[in-house]
């Protein structure tokens, strides 16, 4: 066969690949036409679509798709409060858990696309690099990361917000619980990047101030197999209890290890696990007993009815479900609110402003959030609190004979 | 090498490529306007100086190293504890992050050379792992797998220098500096050592040449103009974490050098823009064709790309183009200039 | 430090030991592919992560563990030939760097393609005999971990048999040791080429789907993995198959202990500077690097 007859079967078979790919995918339909008044909002969205914090990023990414499949089904506009619609796209993007990419694609949001926010991004050292951009830019960024430095101080974080309960929340209470059955030394147990650095530090605050003793901390990378030596410290330790900050895969591989070796002491995970594979990835033997805080998207199905967080979860465990064909998870849900609490703020916009001053009220909306039941909680944002979460949204769940449980105080 | 020499061993041809260059770089700006398209431009230089650094240690000397990024990062790291936690000026944190990079590659390259080819990719991946772990674990200085923020930005006096534009000429213009001595030093003699050490180690060690000298002098040099690209990077993007730095960006380096080329210094910065840009315009081509897709299929097709341009081009780019360039112009004066050309950059 | 009993000292070894036979399975098949065709594959641990999430699918699908065992590794086997014949094929003549580059382009794809069909959720498969632990005198060991190391040592015994005893063994053997002799005997290179992309993907293939159990499956799976089962093989210079069984147990062992003794944060950078420590010694000798020296020096001329 001569060279170029091969060379252009090759070419043809990556294309066909391509575009297969492409195609299999029922979304690689574009949207129909769009009619209406008044100026395009453009909304940036950023996660780590690729790349070390996809696990948490995809899931995000797939909540911003179905927000955005939920609009265009409904015409894909927003209506202002004078009446004015206003045609809302949502553009995705990848960080590729990457600083530089992430600046450069920021740049590119802002002064290509010309956005009136960014929603993004996914890990905490990313987003750190992309807080000079936004300020200098002025564009108003509500982010999904979990780290405090990101909204504090808050009088340097004045473009920026976030929607992701903080470990300051999640922490106190694994130690709340850990002192309330009398133990006085613990372990500090953590996935060795930022999300785990954030809960530890977290942990440690939280058992200074309850007066219990960190005997050890051991951490584990996130691609680790094999947590049995940590294990084994622990056991050679006189820690009463093992608190843990860390996700699934290592989470539950950690778990069923420690399960395994039979370590006799209570196993006090973060919200990190709130995933329903959880229980499979660890086995329902090992899971059996583990406790964690969560918002209440764990238990959405047990609220009380006048909860008003209820509808809004139950709606979102089934719609994000469907629309994704993946089980629900938090990092989903902080996708969600960040979303629609920018939704919800750009429709307070009046129409008719510039792209500065569309930028600068949008902001201004996005403080006075307030009364706003998300998934993660009821947000109630004001200029010195940039997330509005409060810790009475985090609740205690237990895993019981494979299924979540609602563990209150009472029960402990 | 007396300045008689090194304007010798410069053809015509070279310098008029030369100096296209820098007119082309020089004038970049002007039609290039976009924030977001200069940023790249500035990542380009940035990762090109890192290149031309590691196409004179793969290519000339034929050295593998899968830890160049480890250099990268200590550039950075450097740059970024030095200004951060002790507050000296950006300028001289370079200087000194380059000389402690440098002692470093020379205490490493020591024992690495002992070892040949694949044994040798083992002792900078050995090293990149460490590097990378120094980082993440030294909190104290690096602020761990979270990073050190606030990076202070390059002072002219008072003045800092903030805008895309005035970092992508401090880019390039360090670029073409490091172009020119590369290009000088492989013109040079201790050039044609390395490719001697290159073609045949116990040839080039029976002619007298102190193989293991020239390796090292390699390394630290490569070291150096990773460095400085480094220090460049944590006051451009004002934050760095442990994750810039690791293999896989180590993996990426060599990519972007063996797109290029190895034969030629002028394929680090051409490979370095390919990958860059080739990522650039995925970026813009997949959501025409997806809906609601991204990354997952921006990162299929470059991959997919990736191995087709080997497979078509597996010299490189630079000498494939240059193969073409050839091919086109098949006239007998055009090729006694192009052979001239082609007895090397 | 706490105070470690001697159960824990088993732990430390037994655990490792484990650990250390999966990058040994990893390193088989890399060092297969690199014998015949040259080139090191650096998507062998793609194909262990393919291995697994075949298995996990079939097994999805309510097939029985023995035939999503079979199913998953046939599935691999093809898909490794034919990127054999799609990728490395076409360019069999290009520098050893070329061909690095196109093993890491088609990781990239296969990942992205990965990450594409399955998601980010982990996945898990069934332990192969579900049970309680073992109890080696008070080390713990599972017995997906027995599955693991059992496993190595029967792909390591199969594969001593195919190259010793069988004709399509010895052939391979023949073609990785000198192709061109082995050209003119009859044996066809390109076909050895292809084979023994099949051979790697179906080592990695098994490899995946022993672990999966115990190490859960993702997407990402392949890239750390594929790094330990390189360095493991590089204690064999990529060809020598007991070589690499020695490093891909040590590494697993140094891992082990320096996370129990140190810190975990640390165990990859102890792990593989202990290796090249290890790798420097045998290379070189103090006196000889002295003499050479002296005589480097005594031979350069006169001001230079």
């Amino acid at each position: 066969m001569n060279r170029i007859l091969r060379s252009s079967l090759y070419v043809f078979l990556v294309l066909s690949i391509l575009f297969g790919v492409v195609a299999c995918k029922p979304d690689a339909l574009k949207s129909g036409a769009k009619t209406a008044e008044g100026t395009t909002y453009k909304v940036g969205f950023m996660a780590a679509i690729t790349g070390g914090a996809a696990f948490l990023g995809v899931p995000e990414r797939d909540a911003a798709v179905m927000i955005q499949k939920q609009l265009d089904a409904q015409g894909g506009v927003i209506v202002g409060p004078d009446g004015v619609k206003h045609p809302v796209e949502i553009l995705i993007h990848d960080t590729e858990s990457t600083g530089d990419v992430a600046v450069t694609v920021a740049k590119k949001l802002i002064d290509d696309e010309q956005v009136v926010a960014i929603v993004g991004t996914t890990s905490s050292p990313v987003n750190m690099a992309l807080l000079p951009v936004m300020t200098e830019a002025e564009v108003p960024m509500v982010s999904m990361a979990s780290s405090g430095d990101i909204v504090e101080p808050v009088a340097e974080r004045y473009w920026i917000f976030k929607t992701a309960q903080s470990n300051k929340h999640t922490a106190p209470v694994q130690v709340q619980y850990a002192k309330a059955k009398g133990l006085t030394k613990i372990a500090n147990f953590y996935v060795n990047n930022a999300y785990g650095e954030d809960g530890a530090e977290a942990i440690r605050e939280a058992a200074e101030a309850a007066g219990l003793e960190i005997v050890l901390e051991e951490t584990f990378e996130a691609a680790d197999t094999d947590m049995t030596a940590q294990l084994t410290k622990l056991r050679a330790s006189d820690a009463q209890a093992l608190l843990v900050t860390a996700i699934p895969p290592a989470a539950a591989i950690l778990t069923k290890q420690f399960h395994e070796m039979a370590i006799d002491m209570p196993i006090i995970h973060n919200h990190g696990i709130g995933m329903k594979p959880f229980i499979d990835l660890a086995g329902v033997d090992a899971a059996e007993g583990v406790i964690f805080p969560m918002g209440k998207l764990v238990a959405a199905s047990a609220l009380a009815d006048d909860d008003p967080q209820k509808t809004i979860l139950v709606n979102f465990v089934k719609d994000y479900e469907e629309s994704s064909g993946s089980p629900s998870s938090t990092f989903a849900g902080h996708a969600w609110d960040a979303v629609q609490i920018t939704l919800e703020a750009l429709k307070r916009l009046p129409d008719g402003l510039t792209l500065e001053e569309q930028r600068a009220r949008l902001r201004d909306e996005i403080e006075k959030t307030s009364g706003f039941a998300g998934t993660g909680g009821v947000f109630n944002m004001s200029a010195e609190d940039h997330v509005g979460l409060s810790p009475d949204h985090v609740i205690m769940a237990r895993i019981t004979n494979g299924e979540w449980e609602y563990f209150p105080p009472e029960k402990w | 090498m007396s300045i008689r020499s090194v304007s010798k061993s410069w053809t015509r041809s070279n310098l008029i490529g030369l100096l296209v260059f820098i007119a082309f770089i020089g004038t970049l700006p002007l039609w290039v306007r976009t924030p977001y398209a200069l940023s790249n431009m500035v990542l380009i230089g940035i990762y090109s100086l890192v290149t031309i650094g590691l196409c004179l240690l793969m290519g000339y000397a034929g050295q593998i190293s899968l830890g160049q990024a480890a250099f990268f990062g200590l550039g950075a790291y450097g740059s970024g504890i030095l200004t951060v936690h002790f507050g000296w000026s950006p300028w001289i944190a370079l200087l000194i992050a380059a000389v402690i990079t440098a002692v470093i590659a020379y205490f490493i390259g020591i024992p690495m050379f002992r070892l040949r080819s694949h044994y040798l990719a083992m002792g900078t991946l050995a090293f990149g792992a460490i590097v990378t772990i120094v980082m993440n674990e030294w909190k104290v200085y690096t602020g761990g797998p979270t990073g050190l923020p606030g990076i202070p930005r390059f002072t002219l006096g008072a003045i800092p220098i903030k805008s895309d534009i005035a970092y992508y000429y401090l880019a390039w213009g360090t670029v073409i500096i490091g172009l020119i001595i590369a290009l000088n030093l492989v013109r040079s003699r201790f050039g044609r050592a390395l490719r001697a050490i290159h073609d045949s180690e116990p040839a080039a060690q029976s002619l007298g040449v102190d193989v293991d000298r020239y390796k090292l002098i390699t390394l630290v040099i490569s070291s150096i103009y990773a460095s400085v690209a480094g220090s460049l990077y944590a006051h451009y993007i004002i934050f760095i974490s442990p994750n810039a730095f690791d293999f896989s960006v180590s993996v990426r380096l060599v990519l972007m050098v063996a797109v290029g080329g190895l034969a030629s210094i002028w394929g680090a910065p051409f490979g370095t823009a390919v990958v860059i840009l080739l990522t650039m315009a995925l970026r813009e081509i997949v959501p025409l064709l997806t809906r609601y897709g991204s990354g997952e299929h921006q990162i299929i097709a470059y991959g997919l790309l990736l191995v087709v341009i080997m497979i078509f081009m597996p010299d490189g780019l630079t000498v494939a183009l240059v193969r073409a360039w050839r091919r086109l112009l098949n006239s007998e004066t055009l090729r006694r200039r192009l052979s001239a050309y082609r007895r090397r950059p | 430090m706490p105070d470690y009993g001697l159960s824990d000292y088993l732990q430390f070894v037994l655990s490792g030991l484990s650990t250390g036979s999966i990058y040994v399975l990893i390193a088989l098949g890399l060092i297969a592919i690199y014998n015949v065709t040259g080139v090191v594959n650096l998507a062998q641990g793609e194909f262990v992560m393919l291995g697994a999430m075949f298995a996990v699918t079939l097994v999805g699908l309510h097939i029985p563990i023995g035939f999503a065992f079979i199913g998953s590794v046939l599935g691999v086997v093809l898909v490794g030939m034919l990127i054999q014949r799609l990728t490395i094929h076409p360019a069999r003549h290009a520098p050893e760097v070329s061909l690095i580059i196109i093993t890491i382009g088609t990781a990239i794809a296969l990942r992205g393609l990965a990450l594409l069909f399955w998601g980010t959720t982990p996945r898990s498969l069934p332990e192969f005999s579900p049970g309680p632990p073992l109890n080696v005198m008070g080390a713990i060991l599972s017995r997906q971990r027995i599955w693991i190391m059992g496993t190595a040592g029967v792909v390591l015994l199969l594969l001593y048999l195919f190259f010793e005893f069988t004709l399509l063994g010895k052939a391979v053997r023949a073609c990785s040791i000198n192709r061109r002799a082995s050209e003119l005997l009859g044996i066809n290179p390109e076909l050895m080429s292809l084979l023994s992309y099949a051979l790697g993907a179906g080592l990695g293939a098994i490899g995946g789907i022993v672990i999966a159990p115990l190490t859960l499956v993702d997407y990402n799976m392949g890239l750390v993995l594929g790094l330990k089962g390189f360095v493991a093989a590089i204690m064999g210079g990529l060809v020598n198959m007991p070589a690499a069984v020695i490093g891909g147990l040590a590494l697993g062992v140094l891992e082990s202990f320096t996370s129990g003794f140190l810190s975990s944060g640390i165990k990859d950078a102890v792990a593989f500077l202990t290796l090249f420590i290890i790798l420097l010694a045998r290379t070189t000798s103090i006196k000889t690097t002295l003499q050479e020296k002296r005589a480097q020096r005594q031979a350069r001329p006169k001001g230079r």
